[in-house]
């Protein structure tokens, strides 16, 4: 099997550990400590975080815009339209500046 | 229940056509997600069998998305993997949460639903579970079954129409992961600590990125956010429970 072949599977295994696993490690627990319910909070954010940030500073203009624009219309909007407006002025942009 | 609540029960829609109506709404709105992931999976160097096997095995789209660009990046697997789990770990609330509502199904089907368990079935879940309602085998798997299918159906739909994309700089496509992260992140945006988070974990990943380089400014980045939310719970506690 290829490699990508198992980062998928290994994927896979992890992430229905997390789904099955709550419920068989936590439900042994009366009350999670606020500090690992603070932590295991942050989590999605910070992860996700780190995936638009870098990104963000080293890209060019239309790239940079895009995203600040879609940044903006999330603030009113839901996740489509917000998505849709960011692909459209990057492609936009990307058309005049190149 | 009582005898009279079942016959009650029977009268209605079934249960499991009652869970589906409420997957609906999440088909639609997931359907465009699932058309661009097999896209780009195809763009980021998977095969159309690979994208499909990622959408039927991992079965969560902010992870399948987070893979995809990093594997595009040639990121080491392990650390592919352990980005997948990091995004995915959520799920371990919501495990905890519904599993204290479903515990008493047969292991097999308790087994079986947890890993149906992404975000909106948690959500319908847990309202379901709150309004003291019980919930039965039949309406969880009505909910997750056509939200499931019409996932992998959409992932294979957009992997073919990915390897036709002749020029997809053009349209885009290289930089629509970016864009939908941080969709996602706006999406946490009434979360406790959110802002605080954010920026830490913005300002480590860039610094992280800039020093020690790619692929490290995931974990650094991640990290110092979770850390920067595990030092200030007090006021993380003015949220509700997840």
């Amino acid at each position: 099997m290829s490699t990508t072949v198992w980062i998928i599977l290994a994927g896979a295994v992890m992430t229905y550990l997390t789904r099955i696993g709550g419920h068989m490690v936590l439900s042994r627990f009366e009350r999670i400590h606020p500090r690992v319910e603070a932590g295991l909070n942050a989590v999605p954010a910070a992860v996700l975080t780190t995936l638009v940030a870098p990104v963000a500073v080293s890209a060019g203009p239309a790239e940079a815009i895009a995203l600040l624009v879609a940044g903006l219309v999330s603030l009113r909007a839901g996740m489509m339209p917000m998505f849709l407006t960011g692909a459209a002025v990057l492609i936009a942009l990307r058309q005049v500046i190149g | 229940m009582s005898a009279e609540a079942i016959q009650d029960e029977a009268r209605r829609p079934s249960a499991f056509w009652r869970g589906a109506r409420l997957g609906l709404p999440v088909v639609v709105a997931a359907g465009p997600f699932g058309l661009l992931f097999g896209a780009l999976a195809v763009e980021n160097g998977f095969s159309v069998f690979e994208a499909v096997l990622m959408s039927a095995t991992i079965y969560g789209g902010a992870s399948q998305m987070v893979g995809i660009e990093l594997f595009g990046q040639k990121v080491a697997p392990w650390l592919i993997v352990l980005s997948i789990f990091a995004v995915n770990f959520r799920h371990v609330l919501y495990s905890g949460a519904v599993g204290r509502r479903i515990g008493h199904w047969p292991l097999a089907r308790q087994a079986f639903a947890f890993f149906f368990l992404v975000d909106p079935q948690y959500a319908e879940s847990e309202t379901k579970g709150e309004r003291g309602e019980e919930i039965t085998f039949a309406w969880y798997m009505g909910m997750a079954l056509p939200i499931y299918v019409c996932w992998v159906a959409e992932t294979w739909l957009g992997a073919m129409f990915g390897n036709m994309i002749p020029n997809p700089q053009a349209l885009g496509l290289d930089f629509l992961l970016p864009i939908y992260f941080l969709g996602l992140v706006m999406g946490f945006r009434n979360r406790p600590l959110w802002l605080p988070i954010v920026i830490a974990s913005a300002a480590a990943s860039i610094l992280a990125y800039k020093t020690i380089g790619s692929p490290w400014h995931v974990s650094v980045g991640a990290v110092t956010g979770i850390l920067l939310a595990a030092a200030m719970p007090g006021r993380a506690n003015g949220g509700k429970r997840p």
